[in-house]
């Protein structure tokens, strides 16, 4: 730091004027009692012009000090400089640039995650429902629904398997989707074989009265069975009786275990 | 003794007041008050001197004010305002810290 004292007077006030008297004592006498003691005599409070221009003074310089600092802890941008507040809007637009393109960035990103979500929930929706149709068709699941029951009568014993099998034949025209017969489930492998009298389904021997439980139209199933000629006509011939009665919550609860399959292996599916 | 008084007064004016700047005078406030800081210590340099004189007191204060004010008001209209603003205040900065060392000089002998 510049340490002028003595060398050259640089504030204007340390300058010598013209009307101020030049103290009268030789610089030695001067040099001692000066410092503290001139300091002292300035504090001592006098009613002296210098000292009240002072006072205005400072206490010009004081409000203007306090008036500033509240000023400068306040302040935000409206005392910055033209090319600052361009050099903050320019980096507050490009931030904003930034981040709106970060956002659309990211709400690109999650709307690819919903979309890949919503349509992995509908393969598995779909798969469930194809799983749900394959039970019921393979009688592997039991099934409930709107139908027809069946109750043939044999007193003689005289239906043959073959008037069975008719029934059924007709069942499945007449677009029966689930078939319980006796406390057995009835699907594409099953089989009627014996004698009249002593009908076998799928090895196991049924006795009369044959009930069936069927889920499917009733009106198409009824129809269809009584039919001049039909199923129930074949029933009759072989001297049995039967009726049809359309309920409306048919319960299918006998399931059937399929084997496993032995030689067939799925086929590769092919990619398109 | 007034002076420091003066001093006391003009800070509880101003926390009282609590005025506001005007905008056209905000850029050259802080100028002005580094300014009169400068003229300040100017004044208790050449009271220890011994060659305090009152008229010369008030005309370096006021004139530093304003020369430090236009010179600021004069770059802001170049388009170097706040280069201008820092070239004064540490003109100031370094004549304040000289006159401090003066004072130090007088008062410690050191």
């Amino acid at each position: 730091m510049t340490d002028d004292e003595g060398v050259q007077p640089v504030a204007g006030e340390s300058r010598v004027t013209p009307d101020q008297p030049v103290p009268p004592a030789p610089a030695a006498a001067r040099a001692k009692p000066t410092g503290w003691a001139a300091l002292a005599s300035a504090l001592h409070p006098r009613a002296t012009r210098a000292q009240v221009l002072a006072g205005i003074l400072c206490a010009a310089l004081g409000f203007a000090v306090v008036v500033q600092m509240r000023q400068a802890s306040d302040s935000s941008l409206s005392d910055l400089r033209t090319d600052e507040l361009v050099r903050l809007l320019d980096e507050t637009s490009t931030r904003a640039d930034q981040l709106s393109r970060q956002a659309s960035d990211l709400q690109a990103e999650k709307a690819q995650l919903e979309s890949g979500s919503s349509s992995r929930q509908a393969a598995i929706d779909a798969a469930r429902r194809n799983a749900a149709m394959q039970g019921i068709l393979s009688g592997r699941l039991p099934a409930v629904g709107s139908g027809v029951r069946i109750s043939l009568q044999d007193p003689n014993g005289t239906i043959r398997p073959v008037t069975m099998l008719n029934m059924l034949e007709e069942l499945r025209n007449a677009g029966a989707e689930a078939i319980q017969l006796g406390d057995q489930r009835v699907t594409a492998s099953s089989a009627f074989t014996g004698a009249p009298g002593a009908v076998k389904l799928d090895g196991v021997t049924l006795t009369a009265p044959y009930v069936w439980l069927v889920i499917g139209d009733p009106d198409t199933i009824q129809t269809a069975l009584e039919i001049p000629g039909g199923a129930l006509a074949y029933v009759r011939n072989d001297g049995g009786t039967g009726d049809v009665a359309k309920v409306q919550h048919v319960e299918i609860d006998a399931l059937r275990t399929l084997p496993e399959p032995k030689y067939a292996r799925l086929a590769p599916v092919p990619t398109s | 003794m007034i002076a420091i008084l003066g001093l006391a007064i003009g800070v509880v004016v101003g926390l009282l007041v609590q005025p506001t700047v005007p905008v056209e005078l905000q850029p050259y406030l802080p100028i002005a008050v580094v300014a009169a800081l400068d003229a300040l210590f100017g004044g208790l340099r050449a009271l220890l001197d011994g060659i305090f004189n009152d008229r010369v007191f008030l005309t370096s204060f006021l004139s530093n004010v304003v020369v430090a004010a236009f010179i600021v008001f004069l770059g802001d209209q170049l388009g170097v305002g706040t280069q201008l603003s820092t070239a004064v205040v540490v003109v100031l900065g370094i004549r304040i810290f000289s006159n401090a060392a003066s004072i130090r000089r007088h008062l410690f002998r050191a």
